[in-house]
């Protein structure tokens, strides 16, 4: 008996329904094709990769282009190569090139934005899972500290922390990350403290994982989708935020330029030269809309249960589209 | 071995218990007051026999499990007793004596499977993750070592279905898996909290064959949690029954059940519907176990009890010898077989 075990009879009820093993590479391929069968994400994907070659190479090609004052050539309108192609969007009341100063703004933005996203982001999410996994005086903690910094106006703080200190890029992105860590807090902290007391958590404590591993391997994954969706969004609000610094004069100095520092300094010449504001303004909104589409894709890219959805036609979908052939 | 000799055993199971709990007390705090949810309970398993814990829900059975795991939520605390696995005492052991035994020495599967496992990660990489936390296998190791496990607990075609999700799988199938996580790394005790209970009976009877068949393999003691008789009957060598947080009768299951001591436990027997005919009564116990804010003084049963005297309002039965290797918590236990 103890030798000779009979084994088990299993009864083929359950579909064979597992991918087979993959290595890295097709890993890769899959994520591509999941990228592909959703066409909106794919072009926000480009559009964004687009947004961050333009940041990265733009101002090696632009050069000094856009700090180049000609004031012969001053509210050119756009759409128009009789200034040369450089001024094809136009050109501002010192008759600098919209595209250049767009071109060149751009690294400015992304290199305040995106750091100050990312430091609140992970120190937020950091923190919020620890507190909501172990709870107790953690929790209560960090939640008031927290509580004290959202309920601090954060532009005020920006305005105090910017006079005291110098209006430098550094210091803008501390300020901004640091007033947003509260948003990445609250959301990790109350999704972590929902997940510790699942049963997959408990079973993971069954066979002896560290509470560090349970976060990293268990918490942290299923938080991650929301936490990106967040951080999207918070890309957007960061962004106008660096813009109202910079409308106030203590944000981005001249002759540096970002996109809100040109939004706001448009805003005079509204009524004679629409396109100092909208540019810019345009280019804030394609850049934040395609990282909001991207994060929508990942959360469903990234969440085994909804995948397949990625992998049908749009239009089946919804449940109310006949797929059934009409009867003759 | 010369202790087996002595008192000769019908299958392969030790003679020294390997986990001991003695006097488990378990205390819930709510807002109108404290409750005892398991009251001093004693039971001890043996490497290769299964100890049922039999109970109707709310009894304390489950508590008693998530009391020996560690896993009892912030308002219920330990009050009394020790639990004793090898040479570990549970209930005193720090975090990481804890962390150590975890797994290797007790392990516990959970009754619903679906959300007692990870939904973003594949099977294999969940199954393989006991071997990388305690042996520090590498990544490829521990898949093999998972294919290994799914092929000992009967899912076809492993190497294909380790990359497959949770959700991808039947209730049956999860259960195996969850089964394998809990064998892993070869517990001595495997406290099983009604595996089958969300199962049909034909996918139940393969799952208690394969808990039978790894319980033999590798000599484990099983404390099998249920509320289900047949069961019992079907796999268990011994039996305690609980009622409102106690133990009101333990023994061997073949006698416990063929000449109960406790009138409870005779009740539940009564219930089951033997031979009955379309139209017959089914026969049922009387009233609903006691409040746990409100159990009374004297015997925990005296409210349902046909044979409650005086004497079990006032004094509580202790749970006493009624026979060789059996206990009941009865003032009258001869008087039960006439109920």
């Amino acid at each position: 008996m103890s030798t000779q075990l009979e084994l088990v009879p299993v009864k083929p009820t359950t579909a064979i329904v597992g991918e087979p093993d993959t290595d890295s590479s097709r890993k890769g391929s899959k994520w591509f094709r999941l990228l592909v069968n959703d066409r909106v994400a794919a072009v926000a994907a480009v559009v964004l990769g687009l947004v961050f070659l333009t940041a990265i190479l733009g101002p090696m090609l632009v050069g000094e282009l856009a700090n180049h004052i000609d004031l012969d050539n001053s509210n050119q309108p756009p759409f128009t190569l009789a200034h040369g192609w450089v001024n094809i969007l136009g050109t501002d009341p010192l008759g600098r090139s919209m595209l250049a100063r767009l071109i060149v703004a751009c690294n400015t933005t992304l290199s305040v934005a995106v750091p100050a996203v990312v430091i609140s982001a992970v120190v937020g999410s950091v923190i919020g899972m620890w507190a909501g996994y172990y709870r107790g005086w953690r929790e209560t903690v960090a939640m008031r500290v927290a509580d004290v910094i959202m309920s601090f106006p954060s532009l005020l703080l920006a305005v105090v922390v910017l006079y005291v200190f110098s209006p430098s890029a550094a210091n803008i992105v501390l300020v901004l990350a640091i007033t947003r860590i509260p948003v990445y807090l609250r959301t990790a902290r109350a999704e972590s403290a929902e997940l510790q007391s699942r049963l997959f958590v408990d079973a993971a404590r069954t066979f002896g994982a560290s509470a560090q591993s349970i976060i990293w391997r268990h918490v942290l994954p299923i938080v991650l989708p929301t936490l990106l969706t967040v951080a999207t969004l918070d890309f957007c609000y960061v962004m106008l935020a660096e813009s109202s610094l910079s409308f106030l004069g203590i944000g981005i100095q001249p002759p540096d330029v970002s996109w809100g520092l040109m939004v706001s300094q448009g805003r005079t010449y509204l009524h004679t030269a629409w396109w100092l504001s909208f540019f810019p303004g345009l280019a804030i909104v394609i850049t934040t809309v395609s990282a909001t589409i991207l994060a929508a894709w990942a959360r469903i890219a990234t969440d085994p249960g909804q995948r397949w959805r990625l992998t049908v036609p749009q239009k089946r979908l919804s449940r109310f589209t006949k797929t059934a052939k009409a009867l003759p | 071995m010369t202790a087996v000799a002595e008192h000769p055993p019908a299958k392969d199971v030790d003679a020294d218990p390997v986990l001991k709990v003695d006097g488990l007390t378990v205390e819930i705090r709510t807002i109108t007051g404290t409750v005892r949810a398991v009251n001093d309970v004693s039971f001890d398993a043996r490497r290769g026999e299964t100890l049922a814990l039999l109970g109707e829900s709310g009894c304390g059975k489950s508590m008693t499990a998530t009391a020996l795991v560690g896993l009892l939520e912030p308002v219920a605390d330990i009050v009394g007793g020790t639990a004793q696995l090898a040479d570990v005492d549970l209930l005193g052991a720090d975090r990481k004596k804890r962390r150590e035994i975890a797994g290797t020495e007790l392990a516990i599967v959970f009754q619903d499977a679906l959300t007692a496992l990870n939904p973003l990660y594949t099977v294999g990489t969940q199954l393989a993750e006991p071997f990388r936390i305690h042996h520090g296998m590498s990544a490829r190791d521990a898949k093999r070592k998972a294919v290994e496990l799914m092929t000992r607990v009967g899912i076809p075609q492993p190497e294909t279905r380790l990359n497959s999700y949770p959700h991808q799988f039947s209730g049956g199938m999860r259960q195996r898996l969850l089964i394998a996580m809990a064998v892993a790394l070869n517990p001595s005790v495997l406290i099983a909290d009604e595996p089958t209970t969300a199962l049909d009976v034909t996918v139940q009877a393969q799952i208690m064959a394969l808990l039978r068949d790894l319980r033999a393999e590798y000599r484990m003691a099983v404390v099998l949690i249920t509320h289900d008789l047949a069961l019992v009957a079907e796999e268990a060598d011994r039996v305690a029954v609980m009622y409102a947080g106690n133990i009101v009768e333990t023994g061997p299951v073949a006698e416990v059940f063929a000449n109960p001591k406790h009138p409870y436990t005779k009740g539940l027997l009564n219930s089951v519907p033997l031979n009955a005919r379309r139209g017959d009564e089914l026969k049922s116990i009387g009233g609903t176990p006691p409040d746990l804010h409100a159990i009374p003084d004297g015997c925990v049963y005296q409210e349902r009890c046909p044979l409650a005297r005086d004497i079990c309002a006032t004094t509580r039965p202790a749970l006493d010898s009624v026979g060789s290797g059996r206990k009941a918590a009865c003032h009258f236990p001869e008087e039960v077989k006439n109920v």
